[in-house]
């Protein structure tokens, strides 16, 4: 495929068959791999819509400071479009990611403001907000509240999965800021009606949770519940376990949040299978596993990972 | 009937600093209700009169109970429910 520059490529990813995790051949898994975008991430897509629709409206002027909270994944998109538009990044970014986000950061050009690790993205969104309201000529373009990032997954990720695979019946990916859900989610109901919209919902170690009270939990002004079929919590333990397997039984090297994705995913399998149900299932490859290997994710045992992991944040 | 509560740091002060506890209940509802009496002011800070609180989580099973029937969840011997507040991700 050819594009006139990098960021036309943003998009377009490819979507695999799991012949060796699908359980039977009634109840086929399929993987879109959104680890082909050009930083590596899902989180192409929303950061080049969010500055594509600030430039739109004026609110991206040229040489302008973007400042946005992100466990990473975002910040380095937003640092990569940035980059070739003329931006200046500001990420405020808990301490508790990994080494490979603070360098990937760094090498486009990106600012970080740590958050501490306690309160996970909850705290980045409240020093943001607090820097933001101290800095107003900074441009917050805010991913858990801005309508350009599911809409971006409304007009292209969801498109591309239903051209690709038009027999879809159940549709999983991680809930972060709830962008990929909320615009594929949206585009398949009004396409597909009967398809299940599920969520897997990162479950962190108890570092992430230790807020000050329950006032501090955040809920991205993004989200709509009537979306979503169903949400699963999917912990360390599991996620390690599935990104493993996916990596072992069909080569795909991933990151932590799409192991999640793939355990709720196989359990929709199993549930289909014993069912008699004839189903395909599409899940996100969120992340490649590149920027989780200082993490220990991918060595020794098990326990060993979780133990490595544990306090992290990897989506 | 025994549940297995799972619960979250910024709750333990009312059970004692323990982050496991045990509860009956044939619902979500009677099960907090039977936390409650064990330690009492907890139902508060997890329900208000509209049923859950916007910023808790409930999970039965790993499935959040909100996608099941509230409040209104049957719950089985055996059952595990995980309380946890709302964190975002991105
Ligand atoms: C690795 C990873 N997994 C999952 C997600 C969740 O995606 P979304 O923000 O669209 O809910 C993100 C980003 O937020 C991410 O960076």
């Amino acid at each position: 495929m050819r594009y006139p520059d990098l960021l036309a490529s943003v998009g377009h990813t490819p979507l695999v068959g799991l012949p060796r995790l699908s359980p039977t051949a009634d109840v086929r898994l399929w993987a879109k791999l959104e680890d082909r975008n050009p930083t590596g991430s899902v989180k192409d897509r929303a950061a080049l819509a969010m500055i594509e629709r600030a430039e739109a409206d004026g609110t991206l002027a040229p040489g302008a400071t973007i400042l946005e909270p992100t466990s990473g994944n975002t910040g380095i998109s937003l640092a990569m479009v940035a980059r070739q538009r003329g931006y200046h990044v500001i990420c405020v970014m808990p301490e508790n990611t990994s080494f490979e986000r603070t360098q990937l950061l760094r090498m486009w050009g990106a600012e970080i403001v740590y958050s501490p690790a306690q309160g996970g993205s909850n705290e980045a969104v409240r020093v943001a907000k607090d820097l933001a309201s101290r800095n107003p000529d900074w441009v917050m373009l805010y991913q858990y509240g801005n309508p350009a990032n599911p809409q971006t997954h409304y007009d292209t990720t969801g498109p591309e999965i239903l051209a690709d695979l038009p027999e879809i019946t159940h549709f999983v990916a991680g809930l972060g800021t709830t962008g990929t859900l909320m615009g594929v989610g949206r585009f398949l109901r009004e396409h597909k009606p009967e398809v299940q919209i599920v969520a897997a919902e990162p479950r962190y170690g108890e570092l992430v949770y230790g807020l000050r009270n329950l006032d501090e939990g955040f809920v991205p002004e993004l989200y709509d519940e009537s979306v979503l079929t169903s949400r699963y919590s999917v912990g360390p333990h599991d996620a390690l376990m599935r990104t493993r397997q996916l990596l072992h039984e069909e080569g795909i090297f991933a990151g932590i949040s799409t192991g999640a994705i793939l355990h709720a995913a196989l359990g929709l399998a199993d549930r289909a299978a014993g069912s008699g149900q004839v189903a395909d299932i599409c899940f996100i490859v969120c992340d490649g596993g590149w920027k989780y290997l200082s993490t220990g994710a991918y060595e020794g045992s098990l326990e060993e990972a979780e133990q490595a992991i544990s306090g992290q944040l990897w989506a | 009937m025994a549940i297995e509560v799972q619960i979250p740091t910024i709750l333990r002060t009312y059970t004692g600093g323990e982050k496991t506890v045990t509860a009956d209940g044939g619902t979500l509802a009677d099960l907090v209700a039977d936390l409650d009496a064990k330690f009492p002011g907890l139902k508060d800070r997890v329900v208000d009169d509209a049923g859950l609180r916007r910023f808790v989580n409930v999970y039965l099973n790993d499935e959040d109970v909100r996608f099941l029937d509230g409040l209104a969840t049957p719950l089985s011997d055996g059952d595990s429910v995980t309380i946890l507040p709302a964190v975002a991700g991105g």
